[in-house]
């Protein structure tokens, strides 16, 4: 991890390195601030602590424990990915897509009840939630388009109404023991996503399916879309210079809405790929939005805006997140490891932060001094 | 004591892969008006952010009144009495003038600002120099003129010794232009010395003393004003002697490319029309402009034609076929190419490579794009050839991002863009504005070019010696209407300054539009 800081200046004028080398910076930072905490709380076990959040399945003794719980912790990678992915889209098109959050929920929510409630097959509900994600994720795109509403207010707006409308929906599917939906199991297994054999690789964990290779040919897919298309060019003018893509011709409204729809689907597809592995159930009564959402934001920034670097981002703040909830053993409460892991978090969101003192450092101003210098 | 005020002596500044000032050396005598002359990107941003201490020099150094001074910081430069007039302004929009001239240097009374002092000082000032403002006004209700006043304001109010200006011009009405020369001649009479950044020579001629020139960052000389003369200081920019007259054939006009009736566009400050009731033909081979003041609906006018405004009202006709509802797509595929009016705004993408904005206008044809992919070997070839044909010189070819290049090498590049598409119509909206004279006689060959090879070109042009040199046919624009229409070759820029103010205008019917039609009775 230290190794790539310790290269010379030069190297560190490619954009690739800053990108990596602040990440790690954030990451070293707040794993430093956690430690920092747990040496006030407990300082006998402080160490300890760190180090059960870093090893995260690694602190199970057996290899077939440790497969399994691997396997776990990419279960649910896969919607943290999914979420990033369709903040980055979203962001390289010049929009802030907060509204991450409510299209995952409502991605929950159309999968659920296709699954449980009209017993669709699998396939059907991930496509439910994509073209409901779609939907949902269009409509602050519409508005910005047509209206010029700023897309993080009705974003935000709309992540409450989602989480509501999925609430009251899910009620309908729900176990009457509890607050949480059926199990997909129990009800419809033909909506289970399948495993294809993947799970016998982790110790048969039953969680472990196609999602998590579909979501990172995903991630390589909007990566190619952004990258080499023609309409990765057409909606990332539009988002750099509106005006411009208006001159010469681009349907820059249109561009706005396919945006917003495109990260819509993407962060309901990822709801629909965790909770149709039944990793986890809906619990209806849930009074605030859940975190995977933003989450992504942070995932996305750590990975550096690219969607390859998001695959290992989003994987890392799941580890650490697995590895953070095993603190209670030492005695920590069970809150110190979302502390922990929201504070890595939180400073994942400084890498900009970190490239731009990068890019400061005397002797590599070639950014500036274009801006600057040339202009005579 | 020294006779200079300010000595940069050897002054060497590089960047990577750049020098952009290479052993200059620049002495500003007291009380002198000094202009500082050179091309875009020769480096005359770069020693004015040396002086006022952005920037440090590797090699060379400072003097004040003879003094060695390490100006670190442009805190340094103000306490030295260094201040600069910048070419966009550094005023808080929502203030008024007096806050903004005390803004930083505020007289408190205990925890309140003491502002009775201040304003007497302002006024005083404003008095003594000749610098009409209202104290009380906000920055966003006052014309340019007077925010650049504002602005002059703040430099004396801090006891500026070194006064900075540049590119003051660049914004201003003629008028104001004038004032401004009148204010810079008071200044320097009652002892300030004055810096004048400029790439306007006739300017530079009416109000300075010495003209230091440099080029591509080397320095090249300085010369007494009154013994040089447009060309020899032109010559001495760009490195050779530069035509200011455009060079052109007799206009020989084809059929009608463009025709345009009654249109109107409503304008979005106002409740009237911005562009009233405008019919006027453009044919193959001639260069019509539309000359007026900034602000009559110019601007509109070409929105409305290319298709970024709606229209009001009117038909547009483009070689015989009716182009009014179509959209901007399909007119650009039609034939009409259009070099924007604002090049940051509309022309470039600017974060874009420069190969990525060059090929902003025909990135989906088949060449670029094959099954939704983009080919990236075909656009490299592309961006190459027009790179080397037009001449845009960047720091990394290709890839150079839109931002990092010099405004002159943007506009060429938005330049070869449009013109290289092989345009039946050339729209071309103040294609020089802010170049220097080497790149303006650059474009406006290539636009002679176009008609040459029998285009037709709309020029808009707020330029009046432009307007005289490169057009065919002049139709004055006042007020969103065409007022009079002139052959170049008979009127003169008096006849059409009293139109462009609103002063006269043509009364009948066959001096107002359809023009075409008069003139094939002819």
């Amino acid at each position: 991890m230290q190794g790539k800081e310790n290269k010379k200046t030069s190297f560190f004028s490619i954009p690739w390195v800053q990108t990596i080398t602040a990440s790690l910076i954030c990451i070293l930072l707040g794993l430093l601030i956690g430690f920092i905490a747990l040496l006030i709380i407990n300082p006998e076990n402080a160490w300890d602590g760190i180090v059960t959040v870093l090893k995260n399945f690694w602190n199970y003794k057996q290899a077939t424990k440790q497969v399994k719980y691997f396997g776990q912790t990419l279960v649910k990678m896969v919607p943290l990915l999914m979420c990033s992915l369709s903040v980055l889209f979203a962001y390289k098109v010049g929009l802030f897509n907060i509204g991450v959050a409510g299209q995952y929920v409502i991605g929950a929510g159309a999968s659920l009840y296709c699954a449980l409630g009209l017993g669709m097959p699998w396939w059907v509900c991930l496509m439910a939630a994509m073209v409901f994600g779609a939907v949902w994720g269009a409509i602050p795109g519409i508005l910005k388009a047509y209206r010029n509403v700023n897309e993080v207010i009705s974003g935000i707006m709309l992540n409450w109404i989602g989480l509501y409308l999925i609430n009251t929906i899910l009620t309908q599917v729900k176990n009457p023991t509890g607050k949480d939906t059926f199990t997909v199991a129990s009800k419809n297994p033909s909506a289970l996503i399948p495993s294809l054999g993947l799970g016998s690789l982790f110790n048969n964990e039953k969680t472990v399916t196609i999602a998590i290779p579909l979501a990172i040919i995903i991630a390589v897919a909007v990566w190619v879309l952004l990258s080499k298309t023609r309409l990765g060019y057409e909606l990332k003018a539009t988002g750099l210079n509106k005006n411009a893509a208006m001159y010469c011709g681009m349907r820059e409204k249109f561009n706005i809405i396919l945006t917003t729809a495109i990260a819509g689907a993407l962060a309901a597809l990822g709801a629909a790929m965790l909770f149709l592995t039944d990793s986890m159930q809906w619990e209806c009564t849930q009074s605030s939005v859940p975190a995977m959402g933003f989450n992504g934001i942070a995932a996305a920034f750590l990975g550096g805006l690219n969607p390859i670097g998001t695959i290992f981002s989003a994987y890392f703040i799941q580890h650490i997140t697995e590895g953070g909830a095993q603190l209670t053993k030492l005695g920590y409460f069970s809150q110190i490891s979302d502390f922990i892991s929201s504070f890595i978090i939180y400073l994942c969101a400084f890498v900009l932060f970190f490239r731009g003192i990068m890019n400061r450092k005397p002797g590599d101003r070639a950014g500036r001094s274009k801006k600057g210098g040339k202009k005579a | 004591m020294s006779e200079y005020a300010i000595e940069m002596l050897h002054i060497t500044k590089r960047f990577p892969g750049i020098i952009a000032n290479d052993d200059v050396t620049l002495q500003l005598r007291k009380g002198e008006i000094h202009a500082l002359l050179g091309e875009n990107g020769a480096g005359k941003s770069t020693l004015m952010s040396v002086l006022f201490g952005l920037y440090q020099a590797e090699e060379g150094e400072i003097r004040k009144d003879g003094k060695v001074v390490h100006i670190t910081s442009p805190n340094v430069a103000n306490d030295l009495g260094i201040g600069m007039v910048h070419q966009h302004f550094k005023l808080v929009e929502c203030f008024t003038v007096l806050d903004n001239i005390i803004l930083g240097v505020e007289t408190t009374k205990g925890p309140f600002l003491e502002k009775t002092e201040a304003r007497k000082k302002v006024m005083a000032l404003s008095e003594k120099y000749g610098l009409q403002v209202d104290p009380d006004a906000k920055i966003e209700d006052i014309t340019v003129g007077m925010q650049q006043r504002t602005e002059i304001l703040k430099m004396l109010y801090r006891d500026n010794e070194i006064l900075i200006f540049d590119e003051p011009t660049a914004v201003l009405t003629p008028q104001e232009i004038e004032e401004l020369m009148v204010i810079m001649k008071n200044l320097a009479a009652e002892g300030k010395s004055i810096l004048f950044i400029s790439h306007k020579l006739n300017e530079i001629l009416e109000v300075s003393d010495r003209c230091t020139v440099l080029r591509k960052g080397k320095y090249i000389g300085t010369v007494d004003t009154k013994d040089s003369t447009a060309e020899s200081l032109s010559a001495m920019m760009v490195g050779r002697s530069v035509n200011f007259h455009v060079e052109k054939q007799p206009c020989h006009p084809g059929d009608t490319v463009l025709s345009v009736r009654n249109m109107s566009v409503a304008s979005k400050a106002h409740k009237k029309m911005a562009v009233n009731n405008v019919s006027l033909d453009v044919r193959a081979g001639e260069i019509v402009c539309i000359a007026g003041i900034d602000g009559n609906g110019q601007t509109e006018f070409v929105y409305g034609l290319s298709g970024l405004e709606p229209l009001a009202s009117g038909t547009i006709m483009l070689n015989g076929k009716d182009i009014t509802r179509s959209s901007i797509r399909q007119k650009s595929i039609g034939g009409m190419s259009h070099i924007p009016e604002d090049r940051h705004k509309h022309g470039l993408v600017l974060d874009y490579s420069l190969e990525d904005n060059i090929i902003l206008q025909n990135y989906f044809e088949p060449r670029f794009t094959k099954h939704g992919f983009l080919q990236r070997r075909a656009i490299r070839e592309y961006a190459e050839k027009l790179i080397e044909q037009y001449d845009v010189r960047s720091g990394q070819g290709p890839i150079t991002a839109a931002r990092a290049m010099s405004g002159g090498n943007q506009q060429k590049a938005i330049v070869a863009r449009e013109i290289d598409r092989g345009p039946e119509l050339l729209i071309a909206v103040q294609p020089t504005r802010g170049l220097d004279v080497g790149a303006i006689e650059y474009i406006h060959k290539q636009i002679v070019a176009q008609r040459d090879a029998g285009k037709a070109v709309l020029l808009v042009s707020l330029e009046l010696d432009e307007v005289m040199d490169v057009s065919d046919r002049i139709l004055v624009m006042y007020e969103g209407e065409i007022v009079g229409e002139f052959d170049p070759k008979t009127t003169t820029v008096e006849e059409l300054g009293l139109y462009m103010a609103g002063a006269k205008r043509a009364t009948e019917e066959s001096d107002l539009y359809l023009a075409g039609a008069k003139r094939k009775e002819m």
